[in-house]
């Protein structure tokens, strides 16, 4: 059967499982669009600005685990596509993005609407292709879902000159794929699981320090499972939340610049680290030198690069989370026996009680104020109010960091942010996604002002498309983490960071059909988020918080762990923090 | 990472994918990564669809197993191999044309015959002399021809191959695979 490649385009999507797309029409993917008119069973939900189809297809690929699609045209599209494609390569995130292209013919021609497409994403994308014949579109297609969704999964771009959407060739949709250049390892080695067994059950002071990748293999069972019983604490990165449940007794919440006291020190004075799924990312492990000084290292994880890449690792095991810890639980078990479990686990009593004994001394917390609303209690009130079950996104910031800290998490695959790249307005179209991905759940997006206007254009996809994502803008009049650094590291020489002449948010939101709240006062808080979450479709709840609360712990950057500033500093600690700022 | 080990040359052999596209990658590779390509050179395999890259880096123990798994990490690549610590040959080719003035032309093709480089351009005033050879007999080359002026030089860069085993424990194969310096497809550059 001849076709289009806009056809064939359409029916590779179908069969792949593709149900969503997010896009924007132009000038050379419109023979893709012109297919899509009558084609049956995928819904395309028009964005208004490339980068929300990426962000979008983000929320879709993070809270379902399967791939996100997004559509977009040549040249300047295509370019405002990097930032999500290069978000996503950073989480590993697996979607694939279409974008159109010249005809071949004008290919390097400096036509209209042209960029070298395939040549400005290829550092930005797990792989890219350009596909310079229709008959090749299939397996294109094909190898694009499933690079991104295997391995350590990632971000995929296929570029589609308008000649190829259009000229005719016969469909064959490629059963199989065999690619002899990527075969990743899904199996850890089987003597390195015993190794990293006996470990476990050896250490004193273990803790397990579990990443996204947990999250993208959806190993939580099995992490559960290995910590209850070896009885191993678990802190998790910002990737990580949801892997492991908040309310659990092991856990120790996020560590890292901002990370509890509690999880930051329990890593320092650990005697085995379990990597999962993590990749020790500058933001987790401070001065490197100082990071976990005394223990042997465990690495799970399915990218072989990520292992040895920032610290030395003893016992490295390269494998998909889920598999490895499934036969790590196998391996404790055996090595150990009943009794070798019961005397590991009643040998690490005392570690447990002195990480409880940290946890009381300095327990995350705010100062109380009955005039002003903290932040913090914003988010606190959004955890009791979902009960920990909603899917939440966030912007990039301060805001960012205390959803990270003070929402409970539940389930995995309800978190959604911007880790790696910390990309500011990623909050509502990611959320976009993820209420159309799931209809009738709860979305909230914690934003920031600052963030929150870098993407504000999509409250009327939001509208337009009814995607009920409950934004709330924990507006604090300023890029606010920029604050904290110009205050506690700069010497308070504040410059560029007061955004005091915000739009009005709520009628902002009315202005794009949604609803607008506004809260100013602590006791309003709660009844504006039930209003909120009460009310169909989109809302923006805009929440006035004290300008002045900043995030804490804080590691400086470049500073060891142990020394977090734990509260408000004192101008010895400012002038110690200017001074271990080596870093960025 | 600290690491004790000094920085070294490596001479790592690449398969990849014969497709458009894959130089920039693993070019974009080094570059997006800050690691030195000291040289690189490309060409087709016996096996049409296979390109072998031979690229020489400069690194301590630490960056070259970072180069490998990123190398590995690629799509396209398909197989990578550190030749460094293996047994192993090397060459690299190496176009020169000197100055020849008639008091040193005797002493050009001396230096040529010692080298076993053939002159392969003639001039009133000049030659062109091609070479080939590991790092070492070039360097010794170019620094006999300097004192006469070199006008210009080009090299391909290096390519390497690890030698058989020494023990008849394979069929050796019924036709010779052409020297990869022989090859007039290889094409390559240095800096």
């Amino acid at each position: 059967m001849k076709l289009s490649g806009a056809r064939i385009l359409l029916e590779c999507l179908k069969r792949e499982g593709v149900d969503l797309i997010f896009g924007l029409p132009g000038g050379a993917v419109l023979p893709v669009y012109d297919a899509l008119y009558d084609f049956q069973g995928i819904r395309h939900i028009l964005v208004r600005q490339e980068a929300a189809a990426g962000h979008a297809a983000e929320g879709y690929a993070r809270t379902t685990g399967r791939v996100g699609v997004c559509l977009v045209t040549s040249g300047p599209a295509a370019t405002n596509l990097v930032t999500a494609l290069q978000d996503a390569y950073m989480d590993s995130i697996p979607i694939v993005a279409f974008t159109g292209q010249v005809p071949t013919h004008l290919i390097g021609n400096d036509a209209f609407q042209e960029a070298d497409n395939v040549g400005i994403t290829r550092p930005c994308t797990k792989h890219n292709f350009l596909v310079k014949d229709t008959r090749e579109l299939a397996r294109v297609i094909r190898e694009a879902f499933y690079i991104a969704s295997t391995g350590r999964p990632g971000p995929v771009h296929v570029d589609l000159p308008k000649d190829i959407l259009v000229k005719e060739a016969e469909f064959v949709w490629p059963e199989q794929v065999s690619l002899r250049s990527y075969n990743p390892t899904y199996d850890g080695h089987p003597g390195q699981i015993r190794k990293a067994a006996r470990l476990l059950l050896r250490a004193r002071r273990p803790v397990l320090y579990v990443g996204g990748g947990v999250i993208s293999s959806d190993a939580h069972r099995e992490l559960l499972e290995l910590a209850e019983l070896t009885q191993i604490p678990v802190t998790v990165t910002l990737m990580g939340l949801g892997a492991f449940p908040s309310e659990h007794p092991l856990c120790l919440d996020m560590l890292g610049m901002h990370g509890t006291y509690y999880a930051n020190m329990a890593v320092h004075h650990s005697d085995l680290l379990v990597a999962v799924g993590a990749r020790f990312d500058d933001r987790v492990t401070g001065k490197i030198e100082h990071f976990a000084p005394q223990a042997e290292i465990v690495h799970i994880d399915i990218d072989p690069s990520s292992i040895s890449k920032n610290i030395k690792v003893h016992v490295p095991i390269v494998g998909d989370c889920r598999r490895v810890l499934r036969a790590l639980v196998d391996a404790v078990r055996e090595e150990g026996g009943e009794e070798g479990l019961a005397q590991a686990r009643e040998a690490r009593r005392p570690w447990l009680a002195q990480i409880a004994e940290w946890r009381q001394k300095h327990p995350l917390r705010y100062e109380w104020d009955d005039n002003v609303i903290k932040p913090q209690y914003v988010i606190q009130a959004i955890s009791e109010l979902t009960r920990g079950e909603a899917y939440i996104v966030t912007g990039v910031g301060q805001h960012q960091m205390w959803a990270a800290q003070y929402y409970r998490f539940k389930y995995p695959r309800h978190w959604c942010t911007s880790g790696g790249l910390g990309t500011m307005g990623y909050g509502l179209p990611c959320a976009m996604g993820v209420a159309a991905a799931h209809p009738g759940a709860l979305v909230v997006n914690i934003d920031g002002d600052g963030s929150f206007v870098m993407n504000s254009q999509e409250l009327a996809t939001c509208y337009e498309e009814n995607l009920p994502v409950k934004t709330v803008i924990i507006n604090n009049g300023g890029h606010g983490m920029v604050r904290q650094w110009q205050e506690i590291i700069y010497r308070g020489r504040f410059i560029a960071i007061d955004l005091d002449r915000s739009p009005d948010f709520v009628k902002l939101a009315e202005a794009y059909g949604c609803v607008g709240i506004r809260a100013t006062k602590p006791s309003e808080v709660v009844p504006a988020l039930e209003k909120a979450f009460a009310t169909p479709g989109p809302v923006v709840v805009d929440v006035v918080v004290d300008r002045w609360e900043f995030v804490f712990p804080m590691v400086p950057a470049g500073g060891a762990n142990r020394d977090m500033i734990l509260e408000r500093p004192s101008r010895a600690v400012k002038e110690q923090a200017a001074r271990s700022q080596t870093g960025f | 990472m600290q690491n004790g080990q000094e920085p070294r040359k490596h001479t790592i052999a690449v398969l990849v994918e014969n497709r458009f596209g894959v130089l920039s990658r693993v070019a974009g590779l080094f570059s997006a990564r800050g690691y030195n390509i000291e040289s690189l050179s490309v060409g087709e395999t016996l096996d049409p669809t296979v390109s072998r890259m031979t690229l020489v880096v400069r690194g301590d123990e630490f960056v070259i197993e970072q180069v490998m798994k990123q190398l590995h990490k690629l799509i396209d690549v398909i197989k990578v191999t550190d030749l460094t610590d293996e047994d192993h040959v090397e060459r690299e080719l190496m176009l020169i044309r000197v100055n020849a003035e008639p008091q040193h032309r005797a002493e050009i093709l001396r230096i040529a015959d010692i080298f076993r480089a053939k002159v392969v351009d003639v001039a009133p005033l000049s030659f062109v002399l091609e070479a080939t050879g590991d790092e070492r007999k070039l360097e010794a080359l170019l620094e006999l021809l300097r004192p006469m002026g070199i006008q210009e030089l080009v090299r391909t860069g290096k390519v390497a191959i690890a030698r058989g085993p020494k023990t008849r424990t394979r069929k050796a194969e019924g036709r010779r695979a052409p020297r990869a310096s022989e090859d007039p497809r290889v094409v390559g550059f240095a800096d």
